[in-house]
């Protein structure tokens, strides 16, 4: 059972963090011209979305978007019990000498993002790779960080941050669960 | 979800969701063939090991290339090379090969039953890549998964397999596996070809292609293995090449979208035209590319798993 602890971004908190990351990245690369937005499969993909369709209501121009699943890059495939599902990866655009924004749900030990950054790289040679997430919780276990963060939250280990979204679970939320199983 | 075995032995054993889920997963292998890096760090540190008693060209390099997209080490070995013209049993070869190390073991023989005697003495993953006149799983598998890209499903649709019935295991994995996915599967061949009691698969046989061929919406032809001819069970080359070569006109008969299918080698103007084969029907070439990519997904969903959940953060 998980029980809901702590609510950290309702669905208006969700929105605003959205907007001013949206702002962020607009001015941090002067403009989208160059930009492209990746989603990691499965909670970054609408919130990729999201992002493109602010940055379109700010500047008039849709970005590219793109779609990562990075479950043949994982580094514990050998060791996991429940064999994770393969699905695609949907990147119709050449990541060559683009910024790629790569966008996930939650930051926690990095090794997504690592998995992330060597299967772009397997595509192309993009001019830089930045990184959004929603909620950046602590425990890095490599030398990742993000450029755009929703909201840093303080969590122990044994916590489970839990991001919701319309798309895939009929309601925008973001909270802290404590697994009482 | 995975697959809950350690070996593909054959078709005939799947479940219709073992098959859906291999199907699925080759669909992300055949985008990383197509991309420039054709890499994956998957199977890293991973050993496979092609263990081939009968020549192969499409199917050995299938697998090998394979492994390689999926970054792990294959290794080939052909009788002609290995310890079996010394008279090394079998099992005792096999066993070597996992003493080194070998996590999957794909082997081609010519005795039915072959992999599943292996796969009870070994504790690596044995593929079975063509045993006899039994299975060939892999290529029933790139069969459906080609069918269904082109037609968006399995089910329902009418499929002829023409040719030597008797001794084709590509026949054989296909009848089982497109008969589980819901298709209407028929044979067609000269009755010295056609196996006695095939119609227990499920399947209904034909002498002549005329029978067979009207409202088919795809056509698998089989090899004519031209020694069967010296065996008396058809009379010339040409008697067969006339009766029942897969022609131009004969695919008329058939629905106007047929796809044409061949596991290859190929005997032009022999089992198939070669306008047939070059034809807009022709899906020959597709096979192999979607032979790499089932095989990807085979190794992935056979290689993976272990110790404790853990999710990635």
């Amino acid at each position: 059972m998980l029980n809901e602890k702590t609510v950290i971004l309702d669905a208006d908190g969700i929105r605003r963090a959205l907007t001013r990351i949206a702002h962020e990245i607009i001015e941090k690369n002067k403009g989208v011209n160059n930009v492209a937005l990746i989603g990691i499969r499965r909670r970054g993909v609408p919130l990729a979305e999201r992002l493109a369709k602010k940055i379109a209501e700010i500047e008039g121009r849709y970005v590219p978007i793109g779609i990562l699943d990075i479950t043949l890059y994982r580094d514990d495939l050998t060791t996991i019990t429940h064999q994770p599902v393969i699905h695609k990866t949907e990147i119709a655009f050449a990541v060559n000498n683009k910024v790629i924004v790569l966008v996930d749900d939650v930051l926690f030990t990095g090794r997504t993002i690592r998995a992330a950054l060597d299967a772009i790289i397997d595509l192309g040679r993009p001019e830089a790779i930045q990184l959004a997430v929603l909620a950046d919780r602590g425990h890095r276990e490599l030398p990742i960080r993000a450029d755009y963060v929703g909201k840093n939250v303080p969590t122990s280990k044994k916590e489970i941050v839990s991001v919701y979204l319309t798309e895939l679970d009929k309601k925008d939320k973001v909270v802290i669960e404590v697994d009482t199983a | 979800m995975g697959l809950s075995r350690k070996d593909l032995l054959g078709i005939q054993e799947l479940s219709v969701e073992e098959i859906q889920l291999i199907l699925d997963t080759a669909e992300p292998m055949r985008d990383i063939i197509r991309r420039q890096i054709k890499k994956v760090p998957t199977l890293r540190g991973k050993a496979l090991i092609n263990l081939f008693y009968e020549p192969s060209t499409r199917t050995r390099t299938s697998f090998e290339l394979a492994g390689k997209y999926m970054s792990a080490d294959t290794i080939n070995i052909s009788t002609s090379t290995s310890s079996a013209v010394k008279g090394e049993t079998l099992k005792d070869t096999a066993k070597t090969l996992e003493v080194m190390g070998a996590d999957i073991v794909i082997i081609r023989h010519g005795a039915a039953g072959a992999p599943h005697i292996l796969s009870k003495h070994l504790s690596a993953s044995v593929i079975n890549a063509g045993d006899g006149f039994h299975e060939h799983p892999t290529q029933a598998l790139l069969d459906m998964y080609t069918i269904r890209e082109r037609k968006g499903q399995i089910s329902g649709l009418k499929v002829a397999i023409v040719g030597d019935i008797l001794h084709s295991r590509v026949a054989r994995s296909n009848i089982w596996g497109l008969t589980k996915m819901g298709a209407e599967v028929c044979v067609i061949g000269p009755s010295t070809l056609l196996p006695p009691g095939i119609a227990e698969l499920g399947v209904t046989p034909f002498t002549s292609l005329e029978e067979g061929l009207p409202g088919a919406d795809v056509i698998i032809v089989l090899r004519v293995q031209l020694e069967r001819q010296q065996k008396g069970l058809f009379p010339t080359i040409r008697e067969y090449a006339r009766l029942f070569g897969v022609t131009a006109e004969r695919v008329g008969m058939a629905k106007p979208d047929v796809l044409i299918m061949h596991p290859g080698p190929m005997n032009r103007g022999v089992e198939i035209a070669p306008e047939v084969a070059d034809s807009v029907h022709s899906v020959i070439n597709e096979q192999v590319t979607n032979g790499v990519a089932v095989r990807m997904a085979l190794l992935y969903l056979l290689a993976g798993g272990g110790g404790p959940h853990e999710a990635i953060g």
